[in-house]
């Protein structure tokens, strides 16, 4: 039987790694998987909860989060293309034109 | 040590190594490849939690199709290599790292000072981690938010078919 903590540890650290690829990468894409990596260390936190006192919601709600996931990735990853198509560049330094 | 702790010990260590791996490497393609190898772990560690269920939609959902879209745009798009914008300003990488740490801490010192709730039992645990456990509830209880999701997905379709469409005006 391994501790709850265990599991929220591990969730926590892969949060936060996907933090610091959030604050630290260049590439568009690479912050949209460092993204990815958040959403999956919270689906974690649901899944152990869940699991540990017996309520099915969490699982549920981390059925919810995967279709969400996949729409977002969709609509992201299209965005990106048309980003692309327009500036020739997915390098968020370059892609300032909503900043004043 | 039981066999559960050693294959919660080894997902772990892949799903960290994976992560740190994900984040450092400089080529996005080989990042997409450590990101799948995560879910693998992932996939592995909801197993220990007997949820079947969840494990199964992660690998195909998740490292299947979510995946697969992201190496298909990487390998359409080949972007230039990541320019080394943190050369020039070390301390703006410094101060992510440092934000990491705290946030780290953080939720470390909220997990420790939680609540403990009343722990379910072994059978309780497998019984509501198998699919037709999950399918009774979803399709009874939670219907409105399941049809609600299906809009969500169908909005994204159209959405991403209008986003990509060549000429935008």
């Amino acid at each position: 039987m391994i501790p709850l903590e265990y599991y929220l540890i591990l969730s926590a650290f892969m949060f936060v790694t996907g933090v610091t690829g959030v604050l630290t990468r260049r590439n568009a894409i690479v912050v949209f998987m460092s993204i990815e990596l958040m959403l999956n260390s919270a689906n974690l936190t649901f899944v152990a909860y869940s699991s540990f006192f017996g309520d099915v919601i969490g699982q549920l709600f981390v059925f919810f989060v995967m279709a969400v996931a996949a729409a977002e990735v969709a609509i992201g990853l299209a965005i990106i293309i048309a980003i692309f198509r327009n500036k020739l560049t997915i390098n968020i330094d370059e892609i300032n034109i909503l900043k004043w | 040590m039981t066999l559960e702790q050693g294959l919660f010990g080894f997902f772990a260590l892949i799903a960290v190594a994976s992560s740190i791996l994900m984040v450092t490497r400089k080529n996005p393609v080989i990042s997409a490849l450590f990101l799948v190898l995560n879910f693998g772990a992932l996939s592995g560690i909801y197993l220990l939690l007997r949820a079947q269920f969840i494990a199964v939609v992660q690998v195909i959902v998740y490292a299947g199709a979510i995946m697969v879209l992201f190496l298909f745009v990487l390998m359409l798009l080949r972007p230039a290599q990541e320019k080394s914008y943190f050369k020039d300003r070390p301390q703006q990488k410094f101060m992510a790292i440092v934000v990491g740490v705290l946030m780290f801490l953080q939720i470390i010192y909220s997990i420790f000072f939680a609540m403990p709730g009343k722990m379910a039992d072994e059978a309780r645990r497998v019984e509501i981690g198998t699919i037709e456990f999950i399918g009774r509830e979803l399709y009874t209880t939670y219907l409105l938010p399941f049809e609600a999701i299906a809009f969500v997905l169908l909005t994204a379709t159209i959405g991403a078919l209008v986003l990509s469409k060549k000429k935008m005006d």
